[in-house]
Protein backbone atom coordinates (compact mmCIF):
# COMPACT_ATOMS: atom_id res chain seq x y z
CA UNK A 1 0.00 0.00 0.00
CA UNK A 2 2.81 2.48 0.80
CA UNK A 3 4.46 2.20 -2.28
CA UNK A 4 1.59 3.44 -4.58
CA UNK A 5 2.35 7.32 -5.21
CA UNK A 6 -1.19 8.81 -4.94
CA UNK A 7 -4.05 9.11 -2.62
CA UNK A 8 -5.02 6.81 -0.38
CA UNK A 9 -8.18 6.27 1.03
CA UNK A 10 -9.03 3.37 3.48
CA UNK A 11 -11.94 2.77 5.70
CA UNK A 12 -13.55 5.44 5.95
CA UNK A 13 -16.31 6.29 7.50
CA UNK A 14 -18.24 9.38 7.44
CA UNK A 15 -21.45 10.75 9.56
CA UNK A 16 -23.66 13.73 9.14
CA UNK A 17 -25.58 14.67 11.75
CA UNK A 18 -26.27 11.02 13.46
CA UNK A 19 -26.82 9.62 9.77
CA UNK A 20 -23.99 7.37 8.02
CA UNK A 21 -23.40 8.39 5.07
CA UNK A 22 -20.68 5.55 3.70
CA UNK A 23 -18.82 3.06 5.84
CA UNK A 24 -15.70 1.28 5.37
CA UNK A 25 -15.03 3.10 2.47
CA UNK A 26 -11.45 1.95 0.57
CA UNK A 27 -9.86 3.42 -2.69
CA UNK A 28 -6.50 4.60 -4.31
CA UNK A 29 -6.07 7.58 -6.25
CA UNK A 30 -2.71 6.30 -8.39
CA UNK A 31 -0.57 9.99 -9.21
CA UNK A 32 -1.61 10.65 -13.05
CA UNK A 33 -5.18 9.71 -12.56
CA UNK A 34 -8.35 11.37 -12.37
CA UNK A 35 -11.59 9.46 -9.46
CA UNK A 36 -14.80 10.29 -10.83
CA UNK A 37 -17.14 9.68 -8.03
CA UNK A 38 -20.85 9.28 -9.05
CA UNK A 39 -23.90 9.12 -7.18
CA UNK A 40 -27.72 10.60 -6.72
CA UNK A 41 -27.99 13.47 -4.75
CA UNK A 42 -27.84 13.45 -1.21
CA UNK A 43 -25.17 10.14 -1.70
CA UNK A 44 -22.20 11.85 -0.26
CA UNK A 45 -19.93 12.85 -2.85
CA UNK A 46 -19.42 16.29 -1.73
CA UNK A 47 -19.13 15.20 2.07
CA UNK A 48 -16.62 12.45 0.63
CA UNK A 49 -14.29 15.63 -0.93
CA UNK A 50 -14.64 17.18 2.11
CA UNK A 51 -13.85 14.73 4.04
CA UNK A 52 -10.80 14.33 2.02
CA UNK A 53 -10.23 18.12 2.69
CA UNK A 54 -9.89 18.05 6.26
CA UNK A 55 -13.02 20.05 6.34
CA UNK A 56 -15.39 17.79 7.84
CA UNK A 57 -13.93 15.33 10.56
CA UNK A 58 -14.32 11.49 9.59
CA UNK A 59 -15.12 8.95 12.33
CA UNK A 60 -12.75 6.16 10.92
CA UNK A 61 -10.17 5.81 8.50
CA UNK A 62 -7.15 6.76 6.79
CA UNK A 63 -6.60 9.47 3.92
CA UNK A 64 -3.32 9.73 2.76
CA UNK A 65 -1.58 11.27 0.03
CA UNK A 66 2.05 9.85 -1.10
CA UNK A 67 4.03 11.66 -3.78
CA UNK A 68 7.97 11.05 -4.15
CA UNK A 69 9.67 13.88 -2.58
CA UNK A 70 6.62 14.87 -1.13
CA UNK A 71 6.63 15.03 3.27
CA UNK A 72 3.79 12.72 4.33
CA UNK A 73 4.15 15.47 7.47
CA UNK A 74 1.91 18.05 5.78
CA UNK A 75 -1.63 18.04 6.13
CA UNK A 76 -3.76 17.34 3.44
CA UNK A 77 -5.24 20.43 3.17
CA UNK A 78 -2.11 22.29 2.15
CA UNK A 79 -1.21 20.09 -0.36
CA UNK A 80 -5.08 20.02 -1.94
CA UNK A 81 -7.14 22.39 -4.16
CA UNK A 82 -10.75 22.12 -3.10
CA UNK A 83 -12.85 23.37 -4.57
CA UNK A 84 -16.99 23.53 -3.74
CA UNK A 85 -20.13 24.45 -4.75
CA UNK A 86 -19.80 28.34 -3.92
CA UNK A 87 -16.38 29.37 -5.89
CA UNK A 88 -14.69 31.17 -3.11
CA UNK A 89 -15.07 34.99 -4.72
CA UNK A 90 -15.14 38.10 -2.96
CA UNK A 91 -18.44 39.57 -5.05
CA UNK A 92 -16.53 43.09 -4.22
CA UNK A 93 -13.43 42.52 -5.46
CA UNK A 94 -12.40 42.29 -9.31
CA UNK A 95 -11.64 39.47 -10.69
CA UNK A 96 -7.97 39.82 -10.72
CA UNK A 97 -7.71 41.06 -7.09
CA UNK A 98 -9.75 37.74 -6.23
CA UNK A 99 -6.61 35.68 -7.61
CA UNK A 100 -4.12 37.82 -6.28
CA UNK A 101 -5.35 37.39 -3.19
CA UNK A 102 -5.94 33.74 -3.42
CA UNK A 103 -2.31 33.39 -5.10
CA UNK A 104 -0.99 35.36 -1.68
CA UNK A 105 -2.90 33.11 0.49
CA UNK A 106 -1.80 29.96 -0.61
CA UNK A 107 1.90 31.54 -1.07
CA UNK A 108 1.36 30.26 -4.66
CA UNK A 109 3.94 29.15 -6.96
CA UNK A 110 1.67 29.05 -9.84
CA UNK A 111 0.51 31.28 -12.65
CA UNK A 112 0.28 34.96 -11.66
CA UNK A 113 -3.44 36.38 -11.70
CA UNK A 114 -3.02 37.75 -15.66
CA UNK A 115 -1.92 34.70 -16.66
CA UNK A 116 -4.36 32.54 -15.01
CA UNK A 117 -7.19 34.75 -16.29
CA UNK A 118 -5.71 34.43 -19.32
CA UNK A 119 -5.87 30.87 -19.86
CA UNK A 120 -9.86 30.60 -18.91
CA UNK A 121 -10.20 33.30 -21.19
CA UNK A 122 -11.55 35.97 -19.14
CA UNK A 123 -8.42 38.40 -19.70
CA UNK A 124 -11.32 40.74 -20.74
CA UNK A 125 -12.25 40.29 -17.25
CA UNK A 126 -9.72 41.32 -15.38
CA UNK A 127 -10.98 44.58 -13.61
CA UNK A 128 -14.60 43.55 -13.18
CA UNK A 129 -16.06 43.13 -9.64
CA UNK A 130 -16.85 39.33 -9.56
CA UNK A 131 -20.22 39.53 -8.47
CA UNK A 132 -21.08 40.98 -11.51
CA UNK A 133 -20.05 38.12 -13.76
CA UNK A 134 -22.03 35.31 -15.18
CA UNK A 135 -22.18 31.98 -13.11
CA UNK A 136 -20.15 30.63 -15.28
CA UNK A 137 -17.52 33.44 -15.45
CA UNK A 138 -17.01 33.02 -11.76
CA UNK A 139 -16.91 29.23 -12.09
CA UNK A 140 -14.25 29.79 -14.19
CA UNK A 141 -12.38 32.73 -12.15
CA UNK A 142 -12.10 29.53 -9.74
CA UNK A 143 -10.90 27.81 -11.90
CA UNK A 144 -8.16 30.01 -12.79
CA UNK A 145 -7.21 30.08 -8.77
CA UNK A 146 -6.43 26.26 -9.58
CA UNK A 147 -3.62 27.20 -11.77
CA UNK A 148 -2.19 30.22 -8.97
CA UNK A 149 -0.54 27.58 -7.02
CA UNK A 150 0.42 24.16 -7.83
CA UNK A 151 -1.36 21.46 -6.00
CA UNK A 152 -0.91 17.79 -6.55
CA UNK A 153 -3.99 17.01 -5.88
CA UNK A 154 -7.30 18.94 -7.05
CA UNK A 155 -10.67 18.28 -5.44
CA UNK A 156 -13.42 19.21 -7.84
CA UNK A 157 -17.40 19.12 -6.60
CA UNK A 158 -19.14 19.03 -10.07
CA UNK A 159 -16.87 21.53 -11.73
CA UNK A 160 -18.60 21.74 -15.20
CA UNK A 161 -21.21 23.49 -13.31
CA UNK A 162 -22.59 26.72 -15.66
CA UNK A 163 -20.00 26.04 -18.02
CA UNK A 164 -20.89 26.29 -21.50
CA UNK A 165 -19.24 23.70 -24.00
CA UNK A 166 -16.24 25.79 -25.10
CA UNK A 167 -15.53 25.97 -21.09
CA UNK A 168 -15.94 22.35 -20.63
CA UNK A 169 -13.39 21.81 -23.19
CA UNK A 170 -11.48 24.49 -21.71
CA UNK A 171 -11.58 22.27 -18.15
CA UNK A 172 -10.94 19.29 -19.58
CA UNK A 173 -8.01 20.72 -21.06
CA UNK A 174 -6.90 22.14 -17.56
CA UNK A 175 -7.57 18.64 -15.96
CA UNK A 176 -5.44 16.75 -18.60
CA UNK A 177 -1.81 19.36 -18.35
CA UNK A 178 -2.53 18.64 -14.03
CA UNK A 179 -2.59 15.18 -14.83
CA UNK A 180 -0.01 14.85 -17.25
CA UNK A 181 2.52 16.61 -14.43
CA UNK A 182 1.91 13.77 -12.29
CA UNK A 183 -1.05 15.73 -10.40
CA UNK A 184 -4.00 13.77 -9.42
CA UNK A 185 -7.88 14.44 -9.33
CA UNK A 186 -10.99 13.67 -7.47
CA UNK A 187 -14.25 14.71 -9.03
CA UNK A 188 -17.89 14.60 -7.71
CA UNK A 189 -19.80 14.61 -11.00
CA UNK A 190 -23.43 13.62 -12.84
CA UNK A 191 -22.13 13.51 -16.42
CA UNK A 192 -19.02 12.69 -17.53
CA UNK A 193 -16.06 14.40 -19.09
CA UNK A 194 -14.40 14.03 -21.70
CA UNK A 195 -11.85 12.75 -19.73
CA UNK A 196 -10.38 9.08 -19.24
CA UNK A 197 -11.31 8.64 -15.10
CA UNK A 198 -11.89 5.94 -12.91
CA UNK A 199 -15.29 5.43 -11.99
CA UNK A 200 -16.56 5.52 -7.98
CA UNK A 201 -20.22 5.09 -7.37
CA UNK A 202 -21.45 5.78 -3.93
CA UNK A 203 -24.50 3.77 -3.69
CA UNK A 204 -27.23 3.29 -0.62
CA UNK A 205 -25.97 0.27 1.23
CA UNK B 1 3.21 32.57 7.49
CA UNK B 2 3.12 36.52 7.59
CA UNK B 3 2.94 36.98 3.92
CA UNK B 4 -0.98 35.41 3.92
CA UNK B 5 -2.08 37.08 6.59
CA UNK B 6 -1.02 40.35 5.21
CA UNK B 7 -2.93 39.25 2.39
CA UNK B 8 -5.87 38.37 4.54
CA UNK B 9 -6.18 41.65 6.24
CA UNK B 10 -5.50 43.61 2.74
CA UNK B 11 -8.32 41.55 1.11
CA UNK B 12 -10.52 42.31 4.44
CA UNK B 13 -9.61 46.06 4.57
CA UNK B 14 -10.44 46.11 0.82
CA UNK B 15 -13.82 44.27 0.66
CA UNK B 16 -15.05 46.48 3.74
CA UNK B 17 -14.44 49.22 1.45
CA UNK B 18 -15.84 48.52 -1.65
CA UNK B 19 -19.51 46.74 -0.02
CA UNK B 20 -19.73 49.99 1.75
CA UNK B 21 -20.77 47.93 4.65
CA UNK B 22 -17.87 48.76 7.05
CA UNK B 23 -16.91 52.02 8.95
CA UNK B 24 -19.01 54.53 7.69
CA UNK B 25 -22.19 52.57 8.63
CA UNK B 26 -21.34 51.71 11.90
CA UNK B 27 -20.44 55.63 12.48
CA UNK B 28 -23.70 56.70 11.13
CA UNK B 29 -25.37 53.97 13.28
CA UNK B 30 -23.40 55.28 16.34
CA UNK B 31 -24.36 58.97 15.12
CA UNK B 32 -28.09 58.07 14.98
CA UNK B 33 -28.18 56.09 18.43
CA UNK B 34 -26.50 59.16 20.12
CA UNK B 35 -28.72 61.62 18.57
CA UNK B 36 -31.79 60.03 19.96
CA UNK B 37 -30.92 60.13 23.57
CA UNK B 38 -31.23 63.63 24.13
CA UNK B 39 -34.74 63.92 22.54
CA UNK B 40 -36.18 60.84 24.32
CA UNK B 41 -34.63 62.30 27.99
CA UNK B 42 -35.03 65.92 27.11
CA UNK B 43 -32.36 68.80 27.34
CA UNK B 44 -31.10 68.42 30.62
CA UNK B 45 -27.85 69.22 30.58
CA UNK B 46 -27.07 67.71 34.15
CA UNK B 47 -28.55 64.57 33.29
CA UNK B 48 -27.03 64.50 30.01
CA UNK B 49 -23.56 64.79 31.09
CA UNK B 50 -23.88 62.51 33.98
CA UNK B 51 -25.24 59.68 31.48
CA UNK B 52 -23.00 60.34 28.64
CA UNK B 53 -20.33 58.52 28.99
CA UNK B 54 -22.34 55.34 29.25
CA UNK B 55 -25.30 56.13 25.98
CA UNK B 56 -21.76 56.48 24.37
CA UNK B 57 -20.31 52.83 25.12
CA UNK B 58 -23.81 51.53 24.76
CA UNK B 59 -23.75 52.75 21.28
CA UNK B 60 -20.14 52.02 20.46
CA UNK B 61 -21.43 48.09 21.35
CA UNK B 62 -24.59 47.96 19.38
CA UNK B 63 -22.06 49.82 16.47
CA UNK B 64 -19.69 47.14 16.66
CA UNK B 65 -22.28 44.51 17.07
CA UNK B 66 -24.33 45.59 13.96
CA UNK B 67 -21.04 44.89 11.62
CA UNK B 68 -20.05 41.88 13.39
CA UNK B 69 -22.49 39.21 11.68
CA UNK B 70 -21.03 39.38 8.51
CA UNK B 71 -17.34 38.86 9.85
CA UNK B 72 -17.56 34.95 9.34
CA UNK B 73 -20.98 34.69 7.54
CA UNK B 74 -19.94 36.13 4.30
CA UNK B 75 -17.00 33.92 3.84
CA UNK B 76 -18.78 31.14 4.71
CA UNK B 77 -21.40 32.11 1.83
CA UNK B 78 -19.12 32.30 -0.52
CA UNK B 79 -16.78 29.55 -0.01
CA UNK B 80 -13.81 31.87 1.03
CA UNK B 81 -14.04 30.32 4.51
CA UNK B 82 -12.98 26.89 3.30
CA UNK B 83 -10.02 28.23 1.61
CA UNK B 84 -8.90 29.63 5.15
CA UNK B 85 -9.48 26.50 6.60
CA UNK B 86 -7.19 24.38 4.42
CA UNK B 87 -4.01 26.60 4.96
CA UNK B 88 -1.14 25.93 6.91
CA UNK B 89 -2.02 29.07 9.16
CA UNK B 90 -3.95 28.25 12.55
CA UNK B 91 -7.35 29.18 12.06
CA UNK B 92 -6.91 31.35 15.15
CA UNK B 93 -4.62 33.51 14.17
CA UNK B 94 -6.72 34.23 10.54
CA UNK B 95 -9.62 35.37 13.53
CA UNK B 96 -7.58 37.62 15.05
CA UNK B 97 -6.34 39.04 11.72
CA UNK B 98 -10.11 39.55 10.44
CA UNK B 99 -10.78 41.04 13.82
CA UNK B 100 -8.11 43.51 13.57
CA UNK B 101 -9.35 44.63 9.95
CA UNK B 102 -13.01 44.33 10.94
CA UNK B 103 -11.69 46.43 14.55
CA UNK B 104 -9.77 49.09 11.90
CA UNK B 105 -12.67 49.45 9.69
CA UNK B 106 -15.42 49.62 12.16
CA UNK B 107 -14.18 50.50 16.28
CA UNK B 108 -11.36 52.19 15.24
CA UNK B 109 -13.55 55.59 13.27
CA UNK B 110 -15.96 54.77 16.33
CA UNK B 111 -13.26 55.97 18.68
CA UNK B 112 -12.42 59.11 16.38
CA UNK B 113 -16.35 59.70 16.11
CA UNK B 114 -16.46 59.46 19.82
CA UNK B 115 -15.32 63.10 20.87
CA UNK B 116 -17.18 64.82 18.56
CA UNK B 117 -20.44 62.92 19.19
CA UNK B 118 -19.62 63.36 23.15
CA UNK B 119 -20.27 67.00 22.32
CA UNK B 120 -23.83 66.23 22.16
CA UNK B 121 -23.73 65.28 26.04
CA UNK B 122 -22.12 68.13 27.13
CA UNK B 123 -18.83 66.35 28.32
CA UNK B 124 -15.68 68.69 29.48
CA UNK B 125 -12.58 68.02 28.11
CA UNK B 126 -11.27 65.49 30.82
CA UNK B 127 -14.69 63.67 29.74
CA UNK B 128 -14.63 63.05 26.48
CA UNK B 129 -10.08 61.85 26.53
CA UNK B 130 -11.56 59.35 29.43
CA UNK B 131 -14.39 58.36 26.89
CA UNK B 132 -12.18 58.27 23.86
CA UNK B 133 -9.22 56.25 26.15
CA UNK B 134 -11.83 53.83 27.34
CA UNK B 135 -13.30 53.38 23.73
CA UNK B 136 -9.76 52.63 22.43
CA UNK B 137 -8.96 49.85 24.61
CA UNK B 138 -12.58 48.45 25.12
CA UNK B 139 -13.48 48.33 21.50
CA UNK B 140 -11.46 45.28 20.75
CA UNK B 141 -12.49 43.49 23.23
CA UNK B 142 -16.37 43.82 21.89
CA UNK B 143 -14.81 43.14 18.37
CA UNK B 144 -13.21 39.72 19.65
CA UNK B 145 -16.14 38.63 21.68
CA UNK B 146 -18.35 39.27 18.92
CA UNK B 147 -16.13 37.42 17.00
CA UNK B 148 -17.12 34.26 19.17
CA UNK B 149 -20.66 34.63 18.47
CA UNK B 150 -20.34 35.44 14.81
CA UNK B 151 -18.55 32.14 14.12
CA UNK B 152 -21.07 30.61 16.29
CA UNK B 153 -23.90 31.81 14.06
CA UNK B 154 -21.36 31.85 10.68
CA UNK B 155 -23.94 29.29 9.05
CA UNK B 156 -27.23 30.63 10.16
CA UNK B 157 -29.27 32.76 7.49
CA UNK B 158 -30.20 35.20 9.89
CA UNK B 159 -27.36 35.63 12.24
CA UNK B 160 -27.00 38.93 13.63
CA UNK B 161 -29.78 39.19 16.01
CA UNK B 162 -28.64 35.70 17.80
CA UNK B 163 -25.07 36.89 17.83
CA UNK B 164 -26.53 39.86 19.35
CA UNK B 165 -28.23 37.93 22.03
CA UNK B 166 -24.61 35.75 22.43
CA UNK B 167 -22.71 38.38 22.94
CA UNK B 168 -24.25 41.12 24.85
CA UNK B 169 -23.81 39.28 28.17
CA UNK B 170 -20.76 38.43 27.32
CA UNK B 171 -19.81 41.78 27.20
CA UNK B 172 -21.17 43.53 30.47
CA UNK B 173 -17.51 43.04 32.41
CA UNK B 174 -16.08 45.24 29.60
CA UNK B 175 -18.99 47.76 29.48
CA UNK B 176 -19.15 48.23 33.37
CA UNK B 177 -15.67 48.83 33.85
CA UNK B 178 -15.24 50.73 30.30
CA UNK B 179 -18.32 53.00 31.61
CA UNK B 180 -16.85 53.58 35.25
CA UNK B 181 -13.56 54.54 33.97
CA UNK B 182 -14.85 56.83 31.40
CA UNK B 183 -17.77 58.33 33.68
CA UNK B 184 -14.78 58.51 36.92
CA UNK B 185 -14.31 62.14 35.66
CA UNK B 186 -17.84 63.44 35.51
CA UNK B 187 -19.26 61.26 38.40
CA UNK B 188 -17.47 60.39 41.12
CA UNK B 189 -15.72 59.12 44.22
CA UNK B 190 -14.41 56.01 41.20
CA UNK B 191 -10.73 56.97 40.28
CA UNK B 192 -10.26 56.71 36.21
CA UNK B 193 -7.09 54.60 36.54
CA UNK B 194 -8.40 51.47 38.60
CA UNK B 195 -11.27 50.74 36.11
CA UNK B 196 -9.32 51.56 33.17
CA UNK B 197 -6.65 49.21 33.76
CA UNK B 198 -9.41 46.40 34.63
CA UNK B 199 -10.87 47.25 31.21
CA UNK B 200 -7.11 47.01 29.56
CA UNK B 201 -7.51 43.45 31.57
CA UNK B 202 -9.88 42.55 29.95
CA UNK B 203 -9.05 43.37 26.67
CA UNK B 204 -5.66 41.50 26.93
CA UNK B 205 -7.84 38.77 28.35
CA UNK B 206 -10.21 38.22 25.20
CA UNK B 207 -7.70 38.94 22.99
CA UNK B 208 -5.61 35.27 24.26
CA UNK B 209 -8.98 33.31 24.84
CA UNK B 210 -11.34 34.72 22.43
CA UNK B 211 -9.55 33.28 19.21
CA UNK B 212 -9.63 30.17 20.28
CA UNK B 213 -13.11 29.90 21.33
CA UNK B 214 -13.69 31.42 17.47
CA UNK B 215 -11.61 29.09 16.28
CA UNK B 216 -13.45 25.93 18.00
CA UNK B 217 -16.70 27.14 16.86
CA UNK B 218 -15.29 27.71 13.41
CA UNK B 219 -14.07 24.56 12.97
CA UNK B 220 -17.89 23.34 14.59
CA UNK B 221 -20.48 25.12 12.51
CA UNK B 222 -18.36 25.12 9.29
CA UNK B 223 -18.56 21.32 8.59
Amino acid sequence: MRSVEGLTVSGLSVERSGRRLFANLSFAVPAGTALAVMGENGIGKSSLLRTIAGLLPKQQGEVGLRLGRDDDAAPLGERAHYLGHSNGLKAGLTAFDNLEFQRRWAMGDGLPPAAALAAVGLSHCAEFPAGLLSAGQKRRIALASLLTAHRPLWLLDEPATALDQPSETLLVGLLEAHLARGGLAVMALHAPLALATTVLRLGRS
Amino acid sequence: MIAPLVALFGREIAVARRVGSGGLTGVMFFLALITIVPFAVGPDLTLLRRIGPAILWIAALLATLLGLDRLFQADHDDGSLDQLRMSAVPLELVVIVKCAAHWCTTGLPLVIAAPIFGLTFALDGTALASVVATLLVGTPALTLLGAIGAALTASFRRGGLLLAVITVPLAIPVLIFGVSAAAASSTGPVPFLTPFLVLCGLSLFTLAGAPFAAAAALRLTSE
